[in-house]
């Protein structure tokens, strides 16, 4: 995993509630045996009509907006435990999701593959939408060492949590893998001092 | 102190804590698919290593499967390759594997309690949200993403944060023809699509009491549509019974020994939960979904709501325009033209009979298309064991072949854009079957009587 560093961006709005994995990458793009090109599928249906053409009106098919910050509405990424969301999201070049609300699930996922959710208040999530609203080219800055997100046009700071464990798993670009392999000898004696009935 | 089913069993896994939020929790047992786990796989080459601990995985392919000629190679190359990818993974890394064609293939979470390997006390995991289904047997079972499929690949643990807990109490008789898979749709719409999130959930009460197992696996499999991480019914004798004698559930002495352990899981009566609901099973009838979100749902006899009504206005609009539905419409009468029984939900025997039962000498409708998956290789050499598929046969019902099918269309199983499909599967997702197309959810005897009618129909007015 990369390690994830301090940066400014544009973003990308996408002001949907309840954005469920299946809108994120259907289901029939689920069939790779690797983690790469999904990002090429991200949002596949908003994205395409049948025929495969671009939709006009989809956010992403807007040359007005781009970035490395999709902003979206209320509970992002409900629905399947399907981790090809975060490689899709993470693999169209987006390195940080903020909405006002995460699924659980792809919290996890998201987090594991170097992809950092925010979590901000709802307030907070008008006023960013708005921002970009007002100004397409408008900046952000992401700083995770110091859990701040700043809105560059008018200087807000918006703090936000992170866990340390996960924020030092982020910044060194190591994930749970590497701990548990650490851990044998533990894991072993856990194991021999009880019966799986 | 008094210690809730979910701290029992989440106390007894803990390996060691990491810091105030995190800890090591150990796995009992790994299912995986074909699906969510090839990376996984990539990923313990990459780094060099095997399995931690093989005899504690089992691998079946189900997702991508074709549920027609299954003697035959897989037609669709991306599907082939990923179902011979888990073909070769497990043969390398040495996994017990069901493949296409093995008398015990099947979806992973009709296996796993068929074949005894689920049971209570356990911790279970798969690359799958529906995991959850695991929990009726009392035990703390969760859906995982790949990177942590690999974790467990190569420590047979989890790095975890322990949710907060929910108790939902429904008690009393449920009305002739509700089911449980109206009981949970019921609750999900309650507690809307994400009302469970951060949570994990026990169901109790007299309603639960009184489910056989595979009634109690349709209602923790949907635990998930509510955003809850997992949810369990503390194990019984009905529990123990369902287990006993199966393929790899403890025999003899050990049997013993696991039901004088089995018997300690339970909620002590003073236990404190982070939320509790409670509903009456009186209350509770034939179960729909009309919208885009499993929470999106209303019986029968009632009808959608209108915008002004709903909390989201937004999102009712664009979810009724997708399903081509009216704000304050009925959908009693509402033409379908696809009826698919099967997925996770609602897949195993007992779903079968009670579909066979209600149509023995009863005719599909002309126009309508009727799908039986069922969940597994046995549940299908049942069915016919037992001439349920004579019953469907004469219906103008098609018994397929086992697996995902079209609960969520990643083979040939679709449902074609714009027509309505009522599903017993778990999720009515925009595109879920298929792109454009239309899921009512429903339970398996609402569908079979849609089947019959050829729209949609309140199953109670056969039954009295
Ligand atoms: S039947 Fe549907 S919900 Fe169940 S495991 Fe298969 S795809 Fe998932």
């Amino acid at each position: 995993m990369e390690a994830f560093t301090r940066f400014k961006s544009t973003a990308i709005p996408l002001p949907i509630e309840n954005v469920d994995t299946d809108q994120i990458i259907p289901a029939r793009f689920l069939k790779a045996i690797t983690k790469e090109g999904f990002g090429d599928n991200l949002f596949r249906d908003w994205r395409y009509n049948r025929n495969n053409n671009e939709v006009p009106g989809f956010v992403l098919n807007n040359p007005k907006y781009g970035g490395k910050i999709l902003v979206a509405g209320k509970n992002f990424g409900c629905g399947s435990s399907r981790e090809h969301a975060a490689w899709a999201i993470d693999g169209y070049g987006i390195k940080v999701v903020i909405s006002s609300f995460f699924a659980d699930i792809f919290k996890g996922n998201a987090l594991n593959n170097g992809l950092l959710p925010i979590q901000v208040s709802e307030d907070q999530l008008d006023m960013i939408f708005k921002a970009i609203e007002e100004d397409h080219q408008a900046q952000f800055e992401i700083d995770l060492e110091a859990q701040q997100f700043t809105i560059c046009d008018n200087g807000t700071q918006i703090k936000f949590d992170i866990d340390n464990y996960k924020k030092e798993c982020l910044l060194k670009g190591y994930d749970d893998i590497d701990y548990l392999l650490d851990l044998k000898e533990e894991i072993v004696a856990f194991e021999n001092q009880r019966t799986i009935h | 102190m008094a210690k809730t089913l979910f701290d029992k069993i989440w106390d007894a896994h803990v390996v060691k804590d990491i810091d105030s939020t995190r800890q090591v929790v150990y796995i009992d047992r790994h299912f995986i698919h074909e699906v969510t786990s090839p990376q996984a796989f990539s990923g313990l080459r990459n780094r060099n290593i095997g399995l931690f601990r093989t005899n504690q995985t089992t691998a079946t392919a189900d997702h991508n499967v074709p549920t027609l000629n299954q003697h035959l190679p897989i037609k669709d190359p991306l599907s082939r390759s990923q179902v011979d990818a888990l073909s070769q993974n497990c043969k390398e890394f040495g996994v017990e594997l069901y493949q296409l064609g093995h008398e015990l293939q099947g979806i992973v979470h009709v296996i796993g309690p068929e074949l005894g390997i689920t049971r209570p006390g356990m911790t279970i995991v798969c690359g799958d949200s529906h995991t959850s289904t695991h929990g009726a047997f009392g035990n703390i079972a969760f859906g995982i993403g790949t990177s942590q499929v690999e974790q467990v690949f190569a420590s047979q643990c989890l790095i975890l944060s322990k949710p907060k807990t929910m108790r939902i109490t429904v008690n009393g008789d449920l009305q002739k023809g509700v089911t449980a898979k109206d009981v949970i749709l019921y609750i999900i719409s309650k507690l809307t699509a994400a009302g469970g999130t951060g949570y994990f959930v026990e169901y109790a009460g007299s309603t639960f009491d009184s489910m056989s197992m595979e009634e109690r696996m349709t209602i923790c499999n949907m635990s998930i549509e509510m955003g809850a991480r997992g949810g369990m019914i503390a194990p019984d004798e009905t529990t123990f019974k369902y287990i006993k004698g199966r393929k790899f559930a403890p025999k003899g002495e050990q049997y013993d020994q696991a039901i004088r352990y089995w018997s300690t899981l339970y909620t002590d009566a003073d236990a404190v939960f982070d939320v509790e609901h409670s509903y009456e099973a009186a209350d509770i009838g034939p179960m729909l979904t009309y919208g885009t979100n499993p929470g999106m749902g209303i019986q029968v006899s009632e009808h959608i709501p209108n915008a002004s009504e709903y909390l989201d206005p937004k999102q009712l609009t664009k979810s009724l325009d997708y399903m081509g539905l009216q704000e304050g419409q009925l959908l009693e009468g509402q033409e379908i033209q696809h009826v698919f029984i099967g997925s996770c939900t609602n897949a195993r025997i007992e779903d079968l009979r009670s579909v066979a039962k209600f149509v023995d000498g009863k005719q599909k409708a002309d126009h309508v298309q009727v799908w039986i998956v069922p969940g597994s290789k046995q549940v299908e050499q049942q069915a016919k064991k037992e001439g349920l598929d004579k019953v469907f046969a004469n219906a103008g019902f098609q018994l397929r072949e086992p697996g995902c099918s079209a609960c969520l269309g990643m083979n040939e199983d679709k449902v074609p854009a714009g027509d309505y499909c009522i599903s017993t599967s778990n999720r009515n997702f925009e595109g879920r079957q298929g792109p454009g197309a239309r899921t009512i959810l429903a339970s398996p005897l609402s569908a079979a009587a849609a089947a019959i009618e050829g729209k949609i129909v309140d199953v109670r007015k056969y039954l009295n």
